[in-house]
């Protein structure tokens, strides 16, 4: 009797053991693969094709981001339908914690056949590290041309393009006419207005810019535009790519002029306590007058019923005023591709991936601007969608640009990426002199080499 | 029954799945955290063998050294706001009117996750429309400062939302452990003529000394491996000034992809976590000490 009990457990503690096993080994794509024989009634014309599943992440969860969610969800639904031998499994996660998840699973080789990953900087290791396939394939029929020159590129790596750009995004001084009105402002053209403006507000006891630095992208937007008008757009791109250096004058001019802009008490007050949606609240209840943030924020200042109808009306942009003498074009932007889709290099259902990422891209382009206020990496004719005008007046600007500089810190590496935005930080709280904010930038980028 | 407990195979057994679920899930982590910590490792692509580099570049890595000051001055500030929560709980534990009341509202904040305390403090450390400042400047304070941007205040500003996240959990070992006490020898200090203080003092603190023991190492090591509340209100910021070990590691694993040395750092937190619990042990271990840990 004892025996048979003990057998029992034994069987038992193996079993919870496997469990654990497969828990650690993960799930392989070929698991629900069917005979095909089940599906030959929906091919009457063609072979039966095996039934595959094809995982997809994204990070645009049902909730916080609804209408990108839904506008996905479409796309998905209408492939499905097109293809019924494939199945495509979500997996949602947000933003940070998608980060985390796919550097997790990717250093043990189980990446989505499809996934979401950001230009330059981020993709960079996951190249490296042979991650994700090149998809120049399905770019050579055709499609390479329907995107604006510069987004593809920024998911190049050695000469293969490894994702296709979803979003592409400059980033406009957005302001509240009414304030300026009320106080008599123009919208500045050169930096001089510029402080003109900002001087006038703070007179008037009024905070002139929202600006959320705890998250730190957002001060470093300002530095580059700065930078941009002050150097002409190459002066960062140069020190990034370290054909030039942070140490040229023109640089560190720019991060003097931001310190000026803090001492002039151009930014509202615990700037680098406060996160972007902190400081987005401040500008949407009117405490600010100016706010410098991506297009990617437009539906608040146009379709967003939330926001109330008076606030939006009185929303307008402005191009990043010119400094004079600087180098810079007005028409010339920060900006950049978002996300982009890639295809996992290990993935055992690489042709449906692709065919999938293909069918997604072209999808998004004719429906994301009208359905979820996604401006697509391709170009877009303005003519042809019905959108709010202050989202036209964007999209004109795009087609008009000059140049567009990618964000910094995803043009720089995970490492240097971090010190800039350290230091960006550091340049707006007053505690390190422009000089010294540019050997900290120097030294990061060096240690790379 | 006690034939079953006699025999070694059933009690290995029994003990499996439990020992399976913590080997797996805790030791072999640890395992493999040490030897990631050899590494130079993106976390993503190949890793090469360094030896101990990583604990090289720790040595004189002067960002860590300043989060490892700010995680002891936590500590430091952890133990000491335990004297309060005891004094708390001798009153509450002595038959006062409402001490059963009091009890529940020092626990609520424990009942709460660390992000919404989180969200709650920055609403009220706001600069300008947070509850502080509109106090401050409706007494005549017309810069208040700003708590959680000011690198010099920020990290107390955001010691006090730990320390007081914690409080009910204190006060409950406080309150249960002196609650145990028995009735018969405060009374017969009553009659002996002891004060409340001297009572307080001299019987009710000794007959406790274990649970303060304990409370001390568990404040220590929670001090000194955290990371939520700092996360989520200023990310180690303003230009690291708040930052402490463990959101430097998170910061080196997961955003500058330095996963090799991210693992070093953990793996040296687990040593010196070991390491100062060993001493606090050593140097509050009395002759009579019976309550293991």
């Amino acid at each position: 009797m004892e025996k048979k009990a003990f057998k029992g457990l034994l069987a038992l503690s193996i079993a919870s053991l496997v469990t654990l096993a497969a828990c650690g080994g993960g799930n392989s794509n070929d698991e629900n693969e069917a005979t095909g024989a089940t599906d030959s009634e929906h091919n009457v014309n063609e072979e039966p094709k095996e039934e595959v599943t094809l995982d997809f992440m994204h990070l645009w969860p049902w909730g916080s981001l609804d209408i990108y969610n839904k506008v996905v969800n479409q796309i998905i639904d209408e492939f499905e339908e097109i293809n019924p031998h494939i199945t495509v499994e979500l997996e949602l996660l947000e933003n940070e914690q998608y980060k985390n998840k796919l550097q997790v699973i990717s250093s043990s080789n189980q990446l989505p056949d499809v996934g979401m990953t950001w230009p330059a900087g981020f993709m960079e290791p996951y190249v490296n590290g042979e991650m994700f396939t090149p998809l120049d394939d399905i770019l050579d029929d055709g499609l390479r041309d329907d995107f604006v020159t510069g987004t593809l590129e920024a998911y190049e790596m050695n000469g293969n393009s490894y994702a296709l750009p979803l979003e592409l995004n400059i980033a406009p001084v957005f302001y509240n006419q009414a304030m300026f009105e009320e106080y008599g402002l123009e919208v500045p053209e050169t930096y001089d207005d510029f402080l003109h403006v900002i001087d006038t507000f703070v007179e008037n006891d009024i905070a002139p810019i929202a600006l959320g630095n705890r998250d730190r992208w957002t001060g470093s937007l300002w530095y580059m535009y700065l930078a941009d008008r002050i150097g002409g757009a190459d002066a960062l791109n140069s020190a990034i790519d370290r054909s030039g250096s942070f140490e040229d004058e023109r640089l560190i001019e720019a991060a003097e002029k931001i310190q000026d802009m803090v001492d002039r008490e151009a930014f509202i007050r615990g700037l680098n306590g406060l996160s972007d949606q902190e400081a987005k609240s401040e500008f949407m209840n009117s405490n600010a007058a100016m706010y410098l943030i991506g297009s990617w924020d437009l539906p608040n200042y146009t379709t967003n019923e939330e926001v109330s109808q008076e606030f939006r009306d009185n929303v307008g942009f402005f191009k990043f005023p010119v400094v004079e003498g600087g180098e810079g074009d007005i028409n010339s932007w920060v900006g950049g591709p978002g996300v982009g889709l890639f295809v996992a290099e290990n993935s055992d259902v690489k042709d449906e991936a692709k065919e999938f990422v293909k069918y997604f891209v072209q999808e998004w382009d004719k429906i994301s601007v009208e359905e979820a206020g996604v401006i697509p990496g391709t170009q877009v004719d303005t003519s042809q969608v019905d959108l709010p005008d202050l989202f036209i007046e964007v999209l004109d600007e795009l087609n008009n640009a000059s140049d567009i500089t990618l964000f910094a810190d995803v043009q720089m590496s995970p490492a240097v990426a971090e010190t800039h935005l350290n230091m960006i930080q550091t340049l707006f709280g007053g505690e390190v002199s422009p000089e010294d904010f540019a050997k900290e930038h120097e030294e990061a980028l060096s240690a790379e080499d | 029954m006690n034939k079953i407990m006699s025999d070694k195979m059933i009690i290995a057994l029994y003990t499996l799945p439990a020992l399976m679920l913590i080997l797996v899930l805790i030791y072999v982590p640890i395992v493999l955290t040490g030897y990631y910590g050899l590494m130079d490792w993106d976390g993503i692509g190949q890793m090469t063998f360094i030896g101990l580099e990583n604990y090289r570049v720790l040595m004189t890595d002067s960002m860590f050294w300043r989060s490892a000051y700010h995680s002891l001055l936590l500590a430091v500030f952890s133990v000491l706001s335990l004297i309060i929560y005891l004094a708390v709980s001798v009153v509450l534990s002595a038959n006062i009117r409402g001490a059963d009341i009091f009890r529940k509202v020092y626990l609520i904040p424990m009942l709460l996750s660390s992000v919404a305390i989180a969200q709650l403090w920055m609403r009220i450390y706001h600069p300008s429309n947070g509850v502080m400042n509109r106090f401050l400047m409706s007494i005549g304070i017309d810069n208040p400062p700003l708590w959680l941007s000011d690198t010099n205040i920020v990290l107390f500003a955001i010691f006090v939302p730990i320390l007081w996240q914690y409080a009910g959990f204190y006060i409950i070992i406080y309150y249960a452990a002196l609650k145990n006490i028995p009735k018969e020898l405060v009374e017969a200090a009553k009659i002996d003529g002891a004060t409340p203080l001297q009572i307080a003092y001299k019987i009710k603190l000794p007959l406790i000394s274990g649970i303060i023991k304990v409370t001390i190492v568990l404040a220590v090591i929670g001090s000194l491996k955290y990371f939520d509340l700092i996360y989520v209100m200023t990310d180690g910021g303003p230009s690291g000034a708040s930052e402490v070990m463990a959101s430097y590691m998170y910061k080196l694993a997961f955003r500058t992809n330095d996963f090799g040395y991210g693992s070093a750092i953990g793996f040296f937190l687990l040593v010196l976590i070991l390491l100062v619990t060993y001493f606090i042990r050593k140097l509050t271990a009395s002759k009579d000490d019976n309550v293991q840990y």
